[in-house]
């Protein structure tokens, strides 16, 4: 390593001390009740115990489930809808203006509507994640597909490809710096959406409902393990999952794009 | 608006056509949905009170609107939005050049940025109604909190984007430290710190409305979706949700576009 990265690492962790030691004064000072703010060992032992007993893997498990189903439905609409968009003028037209009038309507204004019809439970949160991460994947999906470089159609077409080897060989590798960006802007939406929806609509499990559960009963320690494990989860997928998609596949053809949304 | 589309792409929608039959083929899609909406409607598959005729809910604005429940609902957002955003600009693109500008500040701020950055603004929504009560002040402070992490990171990433050449060849033309930051970078970094209040400013509006529902505040319009819920009001909801997309909308192609047609188009800094 340079001296300068090493000088960069040193800051980094020392102001990450200073936080942490500046956060434990206050919580130990008795200025603000514990129940508030738990000092950083009573949360990582509250986050210990809830591993441990299942509690926090169970919340985990029912989050991602939800957005799992909610973000596949998400790209198994929004992917062949904006394909279809992009090639036929008339899906365009119908389409395009509904999905502008939709957009800027937050997925978690739904929630209450959402409620009264289809009841407390799964069923609200998956739709609200579909909601938040069917835009991004459609968008993405229509402007890739219009800015494949029409050279490379006429040049296909020139050498007898016929409609299908069109689309898979060069419609949906030239659009996919657009796809991936979708997937990736897509899940991101997904993983806000679910955590309110669960605030507003949860059951019994969740990580947004055992935040919201926790509040009730002042389990401050709760919350802040639970955020803990939120945080990863989101950086997990968006790093490693994400990160090594686009790395394997766009970053090494040389083509990161992304659509506005 | 897609800045990323080759000019070889097809021409934009609407451009082979006169505005009236423009006109006609934007409003088509909603005419069909709305024709949909009221067969359901009024076939009474569902209760009327859960799934209301389209008349129902434009009565209900219009009564709403006049009696003046809903302006001061959408009103009282919009204040809150504004607060809210105004902190997260104000903290935002300072922190932000400061990253830029200094290695120091990049190695101090950057970690607590990206430990901040990757957990939902809504996690946090919980924490901050134990800390701060419920009520505005837990609102704002979230909404600025959550909006901020786009400005940061687009306005870090913008000043480092000025090109190196620009600044030696002021600086060799005799700019001063003053004259460098007013002329070349900020200017430079502009796109991206636009960028950033664009996205900034969307990121508060998903989350507002979701945190008027969760901070119980008098007012708002999240409050009064939420509020609709418990009397089965599902006309209000809809107007509610109506007026929402209205403001989304009007956020988007009033306040942002013509900023950027005014500053980086301008300067074709951007197409």
């Amino acid at each position: 390593m340079s001296p300068d990265r090493i000088r960069s690492l040193r800051r980094g962790v020392l102001t990450l001390i200073a936080v942490a030691i500046a956060y434990q004064a206050v919580a130990r000072s008795g200025y603000f009740a514990p129940a508030l703010m738990p000092s950083l060992g009573t949360v990582a032992q509250t986050l210990l115990n809830s591993i441990l007993d299942g509690s926090m893997l169970h919340h985990a498990a029912a989050t991602l489930y939800r957005v799992v189903i909610g973000f596949g439905l998400a790209v198994a609409v929004g992917l062949p809808l904006g394909v279809a968009m992009a090639r036929f003028r008339p899906v365009e037209h119908f389409v395009l203006p509904l999905s502008s009038a939709l957009m800027p309507i937050p997925s978690l204004a739904w929630v209450p509507v959402f409620i009264l019809w289809f009841g407390l439970g799964n069923t609200v949160t998956i739709l609200i994640v579909f909601y938040a991460a069917l835009f991004p994947m459609l968008l993405n999906t229509w402007t890739g597909v219009r800015s494949v470089n029409p050279i490379w159609l006429r040049a296909a077409g020139a050498m007898g490809a016929n409609e299908r080897a069109l689309f898979w060989k060069v419609i949906i590798p030239g659009a996919s710096p657009f796809i991936i960006t979708g997937l990736r802007q897509s899940f991101l939406r997904s993983w806000i959406a679910v955590i309110g929806a669960e605030m507003l609509a949860g059951s019994d499990w969740g990580l947004g409902w055992v935040i919201f559960d926790a509040k009730e009963f002042l389990d401050t320690d709760v919350m802040l393990a639970s955020l803990v494990v939120i945080g990863l989860i989101g950086f997990v997928t968006e790093r490693l999952v994400f990160g090594s998609i686009e790395r394997a596949t766009i970053y090494r053809w040389g083509m990161a794009r992304a659509a506005k949304g | 608006m897609y800045d990323t589309v080759d000019q070889l792409a097809p021409a934009p929608i609407g451009v082979d056509a006169g505005p009236l039959r423009r006109a006609a083929r934007n409003a088509f899609p909603f005419v069909v949905v709305g024709a949909v909406w009221e067969t359901v409607a009024h076939l009474g598959l569902f209760p009327a009170q859960f799934f209301p005729s389209l008349e129902t809910i434009a009565a209900t604005f219009v009564r709403l609107t006049l009696d003046g429940v809903l302006p001061h609902h959408a009103f009282d957002t919009l204040i809150r939005l504004s607060a809210g955003f105004a902190i997260a600009a104000l903290i935002g693109v300072a922190v932000g050049i400061a990253m830029g500008r200094s290695r120091r500040a990049e190695d101090i701020l950057l970690p607590l940025v990206s430990i901040g950055a990757p957990i939902p603004g809504l996690a946090y929504a919980p924490l901050f109604l134990l800390w701060f009560g419920p009520g505005d002040v837990s609102a704002v402070v979230l909404v600025a909190f959550v909006s901020m992490f786009p400005i940061i990171y687009n306005c870090w990433t913008g000043v480092k984007a000025v090109k190196d050449i620009w600044l030696r060849s002021a600086q060799a033309m005799g700019a001063d430290d003053r004259r460098l930051f007013r002329h070349v970078i900020l200017p430079g970094a502009l796109p991206y710190i636009l960028t950033g209040l664009r996205l900034g400013l969307a990121q508060a509006w998903r989350i507002l409305v979701a945190v008027e529902m969760l901070a119980a505040v008098p007012w708002g319009l999240g409050w009064l979706i939420f509020g609709a819920q418990e009397f089965l009001n599902t006309d209000v909801m809809l107007a509610g949700i109506a007026v929402i997309a209205v403001i989304g909308l009007a956020l988007e192609k009033l306040v942002f576009q013509p900023l950027e047609d005014f500053t980086v188009v301008r300067w074709g800094m951007m197409s």
